[in-house]
Order: C-alpha cells, then structure tokens, then sequence
C-alpha cells in the first residue's frame, strides 16, 4: 500500500512546513491590516506590495465543515471512515485538514465545535491535524 | 439598441461518441472525430473555418489543413463559447469551432477523473480528493439550511433517470432510480453515496458558431446566445472549498454563478422564470441545489424544498439536465461544453429524448463550487 501523500514545499510555504515539523503552527499576517491569511504568500493579498510576518499561532480552531469519508485516498485506508474538514483558526484563516481524536459520526462532529491543533506525520513531515478541545473551564 | 450577438449564430453542435473508455483513441482523436462530425453534419465548407478554440486547437487545425487559423488552445468551455461568440460580433472571425475531449486518460484504472485530483501541498495530505471537496460544501449547507440526503438524491435519481431514457447516455436502460436506490447505494464521501456522483468516461464534444447568415446558408436552425456569464475564484480541487470564500466584490463562493446568472439574464433582458429547461452541470446532486439557488431560480436555502416538489422532472415546470448529464450521460472530457450542446439540442427540437415541448430559453451552466467556479449561458431560439 502506498504512503500517505506528503506535502512538498514551495518558497513561499517552506516557512510554513519548517514549523510544523518541529510541532509549531506558524501562520502569515499582513503587517499593514493585522489579518491573517492562507495559503502562504510573499505579499499581502488585502493591501498592494503589502509586507508579510510570521506569527505563531494559538493553534485553537473550530469546525468550520467536513466530509466523512469512505473512500481512501492513498495510505488512509486503514483508518476507517476518516473526517476530511476545513477549519477556522482563532486568528481567522482557514485550512483543510484531518479532525482526529474523535469518532468520524455526524454526531461527534458538530459544526463550529472547539478544536485544537496537534501533529502527524506524513512521510519525514509533521502535518497539523485538529482534535476536540477540552473544556478547562465554563464557556461564558 | 441592438443585442451584441444578435449575428451571431450557434449553427451545430456535435457529441462524438461516449464511452466509458474510447479504447484505441487519444485526446487528440476524439477532438478530430468530433470536429470532422460537426463539419460533416452542418455540411460547413471546411475552409470556411477561421477559429479553433480547445486544449487540441492547433493540432486540429494542422490537421485539417485550415491554418492559418485562429487556433487558442485554451480549455474549452463555456467561457470559449462566449468569446468565440464575442470575436464574430466584431467581425475579427467568422466560423469558429470549439471543441474539447479526452481519451486513454484513465491509465491507472482510477475511478476519480484524473483532471480534478487534488495536486496540493495543502490538500492531499489529508486523503482529499474531487467528490470530498464539493461534500464539504454541501454539509454546510445542510446544516444551515436543513438540506436533506433525500432531497440530494431526488436530484441524482432526476438526472439518472433522464439518462436511463437516452439512447446516448453511457448508462442508458440503467434505471429506473428511485430517491431510495440513490440512498441506499455505497457511501463516498458523507454526504455523497455513489450515485449522487458524476461518472467518469472519455469523448468529446464540438460546437460551431458562425455569423447569423452562414448559419441561414448552412440550412440550419440557427440557436441564439442571449446572455452569459463567467464566475472564477481560484483554481479547482487545491484550495479549501469554502462556502463563504469572498472575494473582494463581497460575492462568497458558495454562491459562485450568481453574478455570472445575474449578467446573463440582463444581457437577456429575461428573468429565472423565462427559463424553460435547465442544463445544469451536475458533478454532484448537491450542485443543482446550489446553482437553482445562485441562478436565482429560488430563494436561498428553499434549493432543496424546489426539488422535492417535482419541478425538476421531465414534466415539470423546470426540467434540468435533460440528456442524463456526467452521472449518466457522459463525463467524458467534452462536458464542459455538453449542457450547451444539450441547450441547442433542446432549442432545435433534436432531443431524442426527454424534448421539452416548445422550448425557447435554456439556461446552460458548467463548474461549481467545489472547483471554485461556474458559468451561465442562456440560449434562445428567437434572434435577440
């Protein structure tokens, strides 16, 4: 059976890659608006020539949709039904990846539901994949 | 004031043959057979030929002889149609041919079309692939609006069963397909079974425009272009399918082909409720749902309480995709350009199956929002 697909970097995410292997969430902002924004680029799409930082992220996300999925892509089929989802940090972009840490059911995956950020690794990489985040206190 | 394709003429459309696989055949030789097709049935002098649009454009034309020509080897779709159509109303081209095809493309027996993997540092990882990413907009919009699996596969079963009744289609005499045969079949990708999904197969397709009165010496029935519009946000299958992705005009993704309908239907000067059939691409069921909402043919999230009232069959007030689509007719590398052809078909009385009686306004779409795209074309049997 084939690997799972492991994502190869460009110039312009090669920053972000080298944070995820060593277990960090490193993520883009505009300097001039203070938003944050995905994929990686060099320029700022809200502002023309605008300016670029990294800025680590708090790595707490929610769900913003999924697709339970039954038919595996390379290398997932021996995890079962796998959630495949889009998410939305904290800091406002959003990204595909994989929820784990919790049955892939429509009842355990509800929209818009707190997740945190943890790692896996696909090939010598760390990919970020989101799990539900424990509740240390009463929402309010 | 005159409407800007009130010369201009689609004068033949031409389906080449469709099949799971055209075994013995490449790309190039299913354009050419369909090319070679069109200029046979239009009965068009081949050296009347000044345009070649399609990915095989310049292949064609040294083919054919014709050069030099106009040959943009550009994908051909919809968006070629309309700038094809743009290019004889100013009198830069006069007989263009748009084509486009795929052969020996499934080399690796894979059921996803090869064309719309995910190829992305930000996407495979996560085992996506083509039907996962349109999911993922449909499950947002289950949950916002209550859109239900069944009202998903009232779709699927609409459309397959349009197939069974073609002669043509790749899965004709298949059905019939009730709601519950669609539901009942393997899951894909939640909220997707197996048959809420297009089909993968090879063949192509081949459209002629030319100006209004070659078409009237071809001996044809002439099909009108009304209107049209062309919706992109970004490349398909590699950035998250977000139903909210938005763009600096404010417009958000889950609702691509709405200013593209809304153009359309003011070039038209018509509205949703002029349509009479409705070619809308159908990659996946939930898509109708979404673009009968973006077209304007309801009101946002009543998409799937539409479809389960019965107007979207054969004999209702809205009847859509009317030859079996890519899940029954063909998703063979033409269908891009298939709903128009579909669309003329209609207009032309030439369905061998399911004719709407009396048509005169299709809308035709092609794209959706798992490919960040869509487009809208309203073809009239009446000169505008």
């Amino acid at each position: 059976l084939a690997d799972k697909a492991v994502p190869v970097p460009t110039p312009e995410s090669q920053r972000y890659w080298d944070g995820t292997d060593v277990g960090e969430l490193w993520i883009p902002r505009c300097t001039t608006t203070g938003r944050f924004f995905f994929p990686p680029r060099r320029f700022s799409p809200f502002v023309a020539g605008g300016a670029v930082e990294w800025v680590r992220a708090t790595g707490r996300a929610t769900l913003y949709s999924y697709v339970i999925n039954h038919r595996p892509a390379a290398g997932f089929e021996g995890d079962g039904p796998y959630a495949i989802a889009v998410v939305e940090l904290e800091e406002g972009l959003r990204m595909m990846t994989n929820i784990v840490g919790v049955e892939a059911t429509p009842e355990r995956l509800v929209l818009d539901m707190a997740l945190t950020v943890s790692f896996q690794p696909r090939g010598e990489r760390m990919v970020p994949v989101f799990e539900p985040a424990v509740v240390s206190e009463s929402p309010r | 004031v005159s409407h800007p394709f009130a010369d201009v003429a689609i004068a033949g459309v031409y389906n080449g043959p469709q099949a799971r696989r055209r075994h013995g055949h490449t790309s190039f030789t299913v354009c050419l057979e369909a090319v070679r097709g069109l200029i046979e049935s239009t009965a068009l002098p081949v050296t009347d030929i000044d345009g070649l649009f399609g990915v095989q454009a310049s292949e064609i034309t040294y083919a054919l002889g014709i050069g030099p020509a106009w040959a943009d080897e550009q994908h051909g779709k919809q968006s070629s149609i309309l700038e094809a159509a743009s290019l004889i109303s100013t009198g830069l081209l006069k007989a263009v041919v748009v084509v486009q095809g795929r052969a020996n493309v499934y080399t690796d027996k894979a059921a996803v079309a090869p064309w719309t993997r995910p190829d992305n540092e930000f996407t495979i990882p996560f085992g996506m692939y083509t039907a996962a990413e349109f999911a993922l907009i449909a499950r947002r919009h289950m949950e916002v609006y209550g859109t239900t699996p069944e009202q998903l596969a009232t779709v699927a079963a609409t459309i397959r069963n349009n197939g069974h009744n073609n002669p043509e289609a790749i899965y004709f005499g298949r059905g019939p397909y009730t709601t519950e045969d669609i539901l009942e079949s393997r899951m894909v990708a939640d909220p997707f079974h197996l048959l809420d999904c297009a089909t993968t197969s090879e063949g192509a397709c081949a459209i002629l425009l030319t100006r209004l009165d070659q078409a009237r010496d071809l001996n044809c029935k002439p099909v009108f272009i009304l209107g049209g519009g062309c919706n992109v946000f970004g490349p398909p299958y590699k950035y998250p399918p977000s139903w909210d992705l938005i763009g600096r005009s404010g417009e958000n993704n889950g609702r691509v082909g709405s200013t593209a309908a809304r153009d359309a239907f003011a070039m038209a000067g018509l509205s949703a409720a002029d349509v009479d059939c409705a070619e809308l691409y159908d990659p996946f069921s939930f898509e109708v749902i979404r673009q009968l909402e973006a077209f304007g043919f309801c009101a946002p999230g009543e998409g799937g309480p539409f479809v389960s009232d019965g107007q979207i069959g054969p004999d209702g007030s809205l009847p859509i995709t009317t030859d079996g689509g890519t899940m029954s007719y063909s998703h063979g590398g033409g269908q891009l350009l298939q709903r128009v052809a579909r669309g003329v078909l209609q207009l032309t009385g030439a369905c061998r199956s399911c004719q709407v009686s009396g048509a005169e306004v299709v809308l035709a779409s092609e794209g959706g929002a798992g490919g960040l795209t869509n487009s809208v074309m309203i073809l009239g049997s009446e000169q505008p």
